[in-house]
């Protein structure tokens, strides 16, 4: 087996590169606790309206004892329930969402949530909102030809509002 | 010296065995590619439809039913049909030319290409009367008619037959000449035909269990989380599949073709194996964001994505080095005026640095998707669009081109219709390219979701911005357009050139230090088959069970 002395070189460069940016990956994972959203949850997609948590009054913001909110929402064709939310700047918001049909995803502008909703699944995801204004929460996974008009709106406001 | 009437008789028996060996080689071969380059043809204005409607430039052109059905088709053309048929016909003319030998059966060979044809006809139908408009990704538990899951299992199973051939191949080879190195072009080829089984396992359990007979009415539900996660088996490695054709061009025919050598032919079978086993295991990524499966494992594949980073690298440095020495040999001067002293009226040297250019644009963008945080920035955002554009319509078509103006001659035996023309075709599909992409990934950081047909949201603060990126890409589209029709046509005039071509001999870049033996675990593909599956089972084995016991619903099928 023939190694060129250049090509040894790059080796360990390569190998640097990658270790170091695993490394950062890691590092924020196990020491800041950064995960993508992934509670792995089941529940009845055809029964939501049953369940406690996805009922239709229940639905929407819930104030926790230390400030942080609780978001419960329910994704379907062709449209996010509740349809529109407020929240306060610079709060710890839990969303809770589930779908009652297909698959769908969701993003909102300005902030880093993103994520996936499958039918059959609760996803879970933590966020805090850090500009004020109204932005548009899309469905940002195919769900059939009325896709492009699934958006709700979330509304940031001051917090002592 | 004189040769007895035995030897002879031999002698000619051989050569006419080769001889109908290369033209079996040449006519697969051929078949396949016309094949692939239809869908590229047929899916490129699609391409450019989808981002004019979708721009909103053009209210006339404006229809989600017709959208969507295009997006479903331009990407099963291009993701699987162009693909699998180029993987086909190219490895079958690898196969004939560097090994000398036949498929074992031609019948069982021709079987295959049929039925991949047939399978992709019956999708196609389906696909073009918006019977199936659920994406190239299918996203059960949306449904489409039946007769699309057949279609493209068929296309598969097709597929299997070449995977077959190669395997046989170079086992055969193996036998009659022991000890001696597999012809890197057809450890490549083989090593890809045992990846497509692997990979294609996951998409056929789905196809097979799931979707086929739920879209059939023999089952009532099926859990998406587990589809998702089978996909996901597919869905990573499947890019490697489409790439490997464009890398085992990088390492055989561009040294050539620039007049100079390869670099290393060791290191080039290092990259294949590791390709090979950090591919599948991997899928993860395409997962983040996504519920049914546990932080852990999301990591674990974390970490084998960055992996496959590494012979990217390997093959990026390769080809560069072996690009340089054949600068050099023609005057090449400098440490990057090296570059203006290649060949560039030859394409597929035009091709390896365009394609390496867009490399290392598309890889960085690809460690942003591979990272387990960053990726939530961009997750479904036509970031992701613009990215595999680049480096599937980027670096992986671009070769393809190359390869076929190097091969059309070889095959034809006609000279290639205009070379120059060629060399033209290739830079704007390049700047094409970057025209389209680039704009792309922008407005994915701006947030603009992938796959919708428009942008009805109220908040115009944040779809304003988008506008002139959209437009930009239009543009992009356009040239792409005009680079696929000179492609064809350069091809179709190619076949009645009256021109002969003068080289028809097939020969690939031979290496600086050619090997004369490599160790045993780069010339045979047992020992990664089976730490394929025993990374597989460590991987997918607890992620897939679970769905049995974590108390699953299934979701009912729904139309589109």
């Amino acid at each position: 087996m023939h190694v060129d002395p250049l090509e040894k070189k790059w080796l360990y460069v390569v190998g640097g590169i990658v270790a170091f940016t695993i490394a950062v990956q890691v590092y924020y994972a196990a020491a800041k606790g950064i995960h993508p959203p992934s509670n792995v949850q089941t529940i009845d997609s055809a029964k939501l309206h049953l369940s406690k948590e996805f009922a239709e009054n229940n639905l929407g913001v819930h104030k926790n004892t230390d400030g942080s909110l609780d978001v419960t929402m329910v994704a379907a064709r062709y449209g996010f329930y509740p349809q529109e939310i407020e929240v306060p700047i610079d709060t710890p918001v839990r969303l809770r969402i589930a779908s009652l049909d297909v698959l769908h995803g969701l993003l909102v502008p300005y902030s880093n949530l993103n994520l996936m909703v499958v039918p059959g699944y609760i996803s879970e995801a933590n966020t805090t909102f850090t500009k004020l204004g109204e932005f548009p929460m899309i469905c940002n996974e195919y769900c059939g030809i009325g896709h492009d008009y699934m958006y709700a709106r979330v509304r940031v406001v001051p917090k002592n509002n | 010296m004189s040769i007895t009437a035995e030897e002879a008789g031999r002698l000619s028996q051989t050569q006419s065995t080769t001889a109908s060996a290369l033209r079996l080689g040449n006519r697969l071969g051929m078949s396949n590619l016309w094949f692939a380059f239809v869908a590229l043809l047929l899916g490129l204005p699609m391409g450019l439809y989808q981002v004019a409607e979708r721009s909103g430039y053009f209210p006339w052109l404006e229809s989600s039913h017709v959208y969507f059905a295009s997006t479903s088709t331009h990407g099963v053309l291009m993701a699987y049909v162009l693909t699998t048929f180029f993987m086909m016909g190219y490895g079958y003319h690898s196969m004939a030319h560097s090994l000398k030998i036949k498929t074992w059966s031609p019948l069982f060979s021709w079987a295959g290409f049929y039925l991949a044809v047939f399978g992709t006809a019956l999708a196609a139908v389906m696909l073009l009367t918006g019977k199936a408009s659920v994406m190239y990704t299918f996203y059960p538990p949306e449904m489409a008619d039946p007769l699309f899951y057949i279609g493209a299992v068929l296309l598969v199973v097709g597929s299997w037959f070449w995977c077959i051939d190669m395997i046989a191949g170079m086992t055969q080879w193996k036998k009659q000449n022991p000890g001696k190195p597999v012809p890197l072009v057809m450890f490549g080829t083989t090593i890809n035909a045992l990846l497509w089984m692997w990979t294609s396992a996951g998409v056929a359990i789905e196809a097979l269990f799931q979707l086929i007979p739920v879209s059939l009415g023999l089952k009532e539900t099926l859990d998406p989380g587990m589809a998702r996660t089978l996909f996901s088996w597919t869905l990573h490695a499947i890019v490697y599949v489409w790439l490997i054709p464009a890398y085992i061009a990088m390492y055989t025919l561009v040294p050539k073709l620039a007049g100079g050598k390869l670099f290393s032919d060791e290191f080039a079978r290092i990259a294949f194996v590791m390709l090979f086993i950090f591919s599948v295991p991997i899928g993860f990524h395409h997962l983040y964001m996504d519920p049914q499966q546990a932080a852990g494992w999301k990591l674990l594949h974390m970490l084998g994505t960055f992996m496959v980073a590494v012979p990217t690298f390997l093959t990026g440095f390769t080809v560069l080095a072996s690009l340089e020495i054949a600068s050099r040999l023609r005057g090449g001067k400098g440490i990057f005026g090296w570059m203006l002293g290649l060949d560039w009226k030859e394409p597929m040297v035009v091709a390896g640095m365009l394609a390496m250019f867009m490399l290392t644009f598309g890889g960085f963008g690809g460690l942003i998707n591979a990272s387990y945080s960053l990726n939530a920035m961009i997750h479904n955002t036509q970031w992701v669009t613009g990215h595999f554009h680049l480096i599937f319509g980027g670096t992986t078509v671009i070769m393809y081109l190359a390869v076929a103006y190097w091969i059309w001659p070889k095959i034809t035996g006609r000279q290639l219709h205009s070379k120059a023309m060629a060399v033209w075709q290739l830079w704007l599909w390049f700047i094409g390219m970057l025209v389209l992409t680039l704009p792309w990934h922008y407005i994915g950081l701006l947030w603009y979701p992938r796959r919708v047909s428009s942008t009805p949201y109220e908040h115009v603060g944040v779809v304003a911005q988008w506008g002139i990126y959209e437009l930009m890409m239009v543009v992009g589209g356009i040239i792409l357009v005009v680079s696929g029709v000179m492609f064809i046509y350069n091809l179709i005039r190619t076949h009645t050139n009256k021109i002969a071509e003068p080289d028809m001999t097939v020969s690939y870049a031979e290496a600086i230090h050619p090997p004369l033996k490599v160790p045993n675990i780069l010339n045979s593909l047992s020992f990664w088959n089976w730490a394929m599956a025993a990374y597989m089972l460590i991987s997918y084995g607890y992620p897939l069970l679970q769905f049995f016991f974590i108390g699953t619903h299934g979701a009912v099928p729904f139309g589109i």
